[in-house]
């Protein structure tokens, strides 16, 4: 097994700054905007992204946690179990539009999951999608991000970590090589 | 990942206390489901339940039947009253027979106890006991004690009393395992005709003065009079058990701090709990029939989750 860089902390700062101004030029003072971070890793991206809006002036941003466990298409499929993590929607996204936030995108289910889960709250106006990380050419459904870190090319049985530490001089993330 | 430590629920008695943590983690999660506008999740939209009533049951079947929509799965429904049992058809033939119709999980409820653990040992299938006579109900030990643990936190150090019918009650059996397993202290209270012999031998202390008990605990369990399972007569009259162990409102007055007030249902009001009591703050019953909903969509997910798509090829 072999790991290479494939963002440091510099470089993830600048790619946060620039999803942030996507983000403001499309949704401007995000009245009407939902940002929902995806369970587990989505939402430790969704607090770094909220972060950078407060700095800039957006105080009152609304925001979910949501987990796509119980409308995963893999139920029953695995040897090990779909532990569930907690859902925080406190409000309803009809007529909203709202943005999908996750740290890696690969082969496009969990987005599909989450696509059928977040309409137990009500019928969005749109539904868009921001990623750090896209796998490229890994995509089992058709779904692409609307808001894009990085591009990373990665064999089947490659992994993409995403470190989010307490101290952010030390997030980082790399690929790890499958030896075989 | 976790996951059960086991394949069917038997009883409480067969579980650890991490089976009970993941139960009530994954009820948290599935509470939340159940609030939502759609109430709805696909998880087990494959998955075929049987639910098998020899006996009656308004709550329990309804709140199972409930779980099962919520959670996507098909369901058929069987009434002892209506079927070929009274034809004489046993129950493993009648079971054996559901399970050839390609049903993936069946709920039981029966009057004889070892009912569930008699057909997990004879037949391949998952089984859920949703009561069996007097031995026990663990989905119901399962909301009283999530329940418990929503009002508490850790139940570790928590008195909790259950009161009445001890003798008839899988409830109180199934309570005393749980309790026991997350670490509450816990008291029986009830006539002495209707507290088993040798009880204490399971970690609880027995009592028959209920003022006394109500102030020693912080959560009461009051029970039913099982009159359908008495054959003989165990107190003289309902009046007089309601003087000694009925709880009323002057009881709960007299007290010097709040308790807490559960009850499984169904309520004989003015016997063992009166109106003022059951419709008061102090008692959380309803929340026990919401919680119910949301602890059996925790098992029966877990546990169907444990039937791998492959092996039903």
């Amino acid at each position: 097994m072999t790991s290479r860089i494939l963002l440091n902390e510099k470089k993830i700062e600048i790619i946060l700054r620039r999803l942030c101004c996507q983000l403001k030029e499309k949704h401007g003072d995000f009245s009407k905007t939902i940002l929902v971070g995806l369970q587990p890793r989505g939402t430790l991206l969704l607090e770094r992204l909220v972060k950078l809006l407060n700095q800039q002036g957006f105080i009152n941003l609304k925001l979910g946690k949501l987990d796509t466990t119980f409308f995963r298409d893999d139920y029953r499929r695995n040897e090990k179990p779909l532990n569930a993590n907690k859902t925080e929607m406190n409000q309803s996204v009809e007529g909203m539009d709202v943005v999908f936030i996750d740290d890696v995108l690969y082969t496009g289910r969990s987005i599909r999951s989450a696509l059928t889960a977040i309409d137990t709250y009500g019928r969005p106006n749109s539904i868009e999608l921001l990623v750090l990380i896209d796998r490229r050419f890994s995509r089992h459904l058709p779904i692409q991000p609307d808001y894009l870190g990085a591009q990373v090319d990665a064999l089947q049985g490659d992994k993409v970590r995403v470190i989010w530490s307490k101290n952010s001089a030390k997030n980082i993330v790399y690929l790890e090589k499958n030896s075989e | 990942m976790k996951n059960l430590s086991v394949s069917n629920l038997l009883g409480i008695k067969y579980l650890k206390s991490e089976d009970l943590n993941l139960i009530f983690e994954t009820a948290s999660q599935f509470k939340e489901v159940i609030n939502r506008p759609i109430k709805k999740v696909p998880s087990l939209r494959d998955i075929t339940i049987a639910n098998l009533f020899f006996e009656n049951s308004t709550r329990t079947k309804l709140s199972f039947e409930l779980a099962e929509k919520r959670l996507s799965a098909d369901i058929i429904n069987f009434s002892a009253s209506l079927s070929s049992v009274s034809k004489g058809e046993t129950l493993s033939d009648t079971v054996k027979n559901i399970l050839a119709m390609k049903v993936d999980m069946i709920i039981l409820r029966h009057p004889n106890p070892g009912a569930a653990h008699f057909l997990s040992k004879n037949l391949n299938a998952c089984i859920i006991n949703a009561g069996d006579g007097t031995h026990e109900h663990p989905t119901q030990a399962l909301l009283d004690v999530y329940s418990l643990t929503e009002k508490f936190g850790s139940l570790k150090g928590r008195r909790v009393a259950i009161v009445g019918d001890i003798m008839h009650s899988r409830v109180a059996l199934s309570n005393i395992y749980a309790l026991k397993m997350m670490g509450a202290e816990v008291k029986l209270c009830g006539p002495k005709s209707l507290i088993p012999k040798h009880i204490e031998s399971m970690g609880v202390t027995v009592s028959s003065n209920l003022n006394a008990v109500l102030n020693w605990c912080d959560a009461a369990n009051i029970l039913r009079i099982q009159n359908e399972r008495m054959g003989t007569v165990y107190f003289p009259s309902n009046r007089e058990y309601s003087q000694n162990f009925g709880l009323n409102f002057e009881r709960i007055k007299q007290l010097k701090k709040e308790i807490i007030i559960l009850h499984p249902g169904p309520i004989n009001r003015g016997v063992e709990i009166s109106s003022d009591v059951a419709d008061s703050s102090h008692s959380i019953i309803l929340d026990q029939v919401e919680n119910g909903v949301a602890i059996r969509m925790a098992i029966i997910y877990l546990l169907g989750s444990k039937l791998n798509i492959k092996s039903n090829d």
